[in-house]
C-alpha cells in the first residue's frame, strides 16, 4: 500500500493544490498521514460574512481541516502546533527535526510540500526547506520522492514545466468538499483564482494539479 | 463581532485600566497583497501576548474608530477599528475589517494569555 507523507503549514494548503491528487492516491489505496504545521491563527479571512475573529479562529480553522480531509478521505491528521507566520523563525534543525520524526514513523513512498523559495508565503517556503532537509538526512537510496507545489510568479521560468500533472476531474467532489470545507476562507466564488481568471483557465487550475519533483543538488544537501 | 458601539467599548476598555493584561496587536495588507497585485507593499505586523497595564483609554473618531491605551510610559494605538465582540465578559476584542470581511487590524486585551 502506497504510503503518502503531507507536509503543509496551514489548514487549506491542501485544498488549493493537493486535494484532488490525494483523493485520487486514496481511491486507489493510498494511506495518507497529513501533518498541518499551525492552524493558520492569522488568517485574515474570518467567513463571507465574517463569523469567526481573532480568539475564536485557530478552533474554527481546526475543524475546518477536519472536514475538509474527511472531504478527501485523508486517514491520518496530525496537527504539529506551531504558530501561523513563525516558522521561517524557528530553529531549521528542530523543525526538520520534527517532520523527520514523521519521516521515521511512516517511511512514506512520496512526500507532498511546497517548494521552497517559490512558494510565495514564508511559512510555505520555509515548511519546504524543512521537509527538504530532513529528507536529505535519510541516506540517498531511502529517501521518498519529493512532489512540491509552487505558485511564485515566474516558477516555471526557474523549474521549468511541471514534472507531475495530475488530471484530477474525476476527484472534483473531493475537490470541491474540501475547498467548501474551509468556509471561513474563502467561498468558492470568491476563489482567489475566479477573479484573475478567464472560464477555461479557471476550469484547468481547478482539474489540474501541478508539481515539481525536487531535485537534489548534485554536490549533496 | 458587531459593528462597534463607541459608548460600549469606551466603558469596556475603562472596566480594564490599571490591571495587568496580555495584549495582542496586528496589523496586515494580507499575505497575498504583493502575489496578487506588485505595486503594493508587502508589510504586516503583529504582537502577541505582550504585557500591558494602562492609565488611560479612549475610543476616537466617527467610524471606523481609533483606540490609545496611554501607559506609564508609552502609547499603545490602533486606527481602523469597526468591531469588537459584545459577548466577551473579561476580554475586549477589536478587530477592523475591510469592505469584504477581511481583518486589517486587531487590538485585543485579556486577564489571560492568548
Amino acid at each position: 500500500m502506497k504510503k503518502i507523507l503531507v507536509v503543509l503549514p496551514h489548514p487549506d494548503d491542501e485544498a488549493f493544490g493537493a486535494s484532488g491528487t490525494l483523493a485520487m492516491h486514496i481511491s486507489r489505496g493510498a494511506r495518507v498521514t497529513y501533518a498541518c504545521l499551525t492552524l493558520g491563527e492569522m488568517g485574515r479571512n474570518m467567513g463571507f460574512p465574517p463569523f469567526a475573529n481573532r480568539v475564536t479562529l485557530p478552533q474554527v480553522r481546526k475543524a475546518e481541516l477536519e472536514a475538509s480531509c474527511r472531504a478527501i478521505g485523508i486517514q491520518d491528521l496530525r496537527l504539529l502546533g506551531y504558530h501561523d507566520k513563525t516558522l521561517e523563525f524557528e530553529d531549521p534543525d528542530a523543525l526538520a527535526g520534527r517532520v523527520g520524526e514523521l519521516l521515521e514513523e511512516i517511511r512514506p513512498d512520496l512526500v507532498i510540500t511546497f517548494y521552497p523559495g517559490y512558494s510565495v508565503h514564508p511559512d510555505h517556503d520555509a515548511c519546504g526547506a524543512a521537509v527538504i532537509r530532513a529528507v536529505g538526512r535519510l541516506p540517498e537510496a531511502e529517501r521518498p520522492a519529493i512532489h512540491c507545489m509552487a505558485f511564485s510568479r515566474g516558477c516555471e521560468q526557474a523549474l521549468g514545466a511541471p514534472d507531475v500533472v495530475n488530471d484530477v476531474r474525476p476527484y472534483l467532489e473531493q475537490k470541491l468538499g474540501a475547498l467548501n470545507a474551509h468556509r471561513s476562507q474563502f467561498r468558492y466564488g470568491t476563489l482567489p483564482a475566479r477573479g484573475r481568471l478567464s472560464e477555461s483557465e479557471f476550469a484547468e487550475w481547478l482539474g489540474r494539479e501541478r508539481f515539481w519533483i525536487y531535485r537534489w543538488p548534485k554536490s549533496g544537501v | 463581532m458587531r459593528p462597534i458601539d463607541p459608548k460600549d467599548v469606551q466603558s469596556r476598555i475603562e472596566r480594564l485600566v490599571g490591571q495587568d493584561l496580555y495584549f495582542h496587536i496586528e496589523m496586515t495588507i494580507g499575505a497575498y497583497a504583493a502575489h496578487y497585485d506588485e505595486t503594493k507593499h508587502q508589510a504586516s505586523v503583529f504582537v502577541k501576548n505582550g504585557r500591558i497595564r494602562f492609565s488611560r483609554g479612549s475610543v476616537a473618531g466617527g467610524g471606523p474608530y481609533r483606540v490609545g491605551l496611554k501607559t506609564e510610559e508609552g502609547w499603545v494605538y490602533a486606527e481602523g477599528l469597526t468591531h469588537y465582540q459584545d459577548e466577551e465578559t473579561e476580554r475586549l476584542i477589536l478587530e477592523g475589517h475591510d469592505r469584504d470581511g477581511k481583518l486589517v487590524v486587531a487590538l485585543l486585551l485579556s486577564p489571560h494569555p492568548f
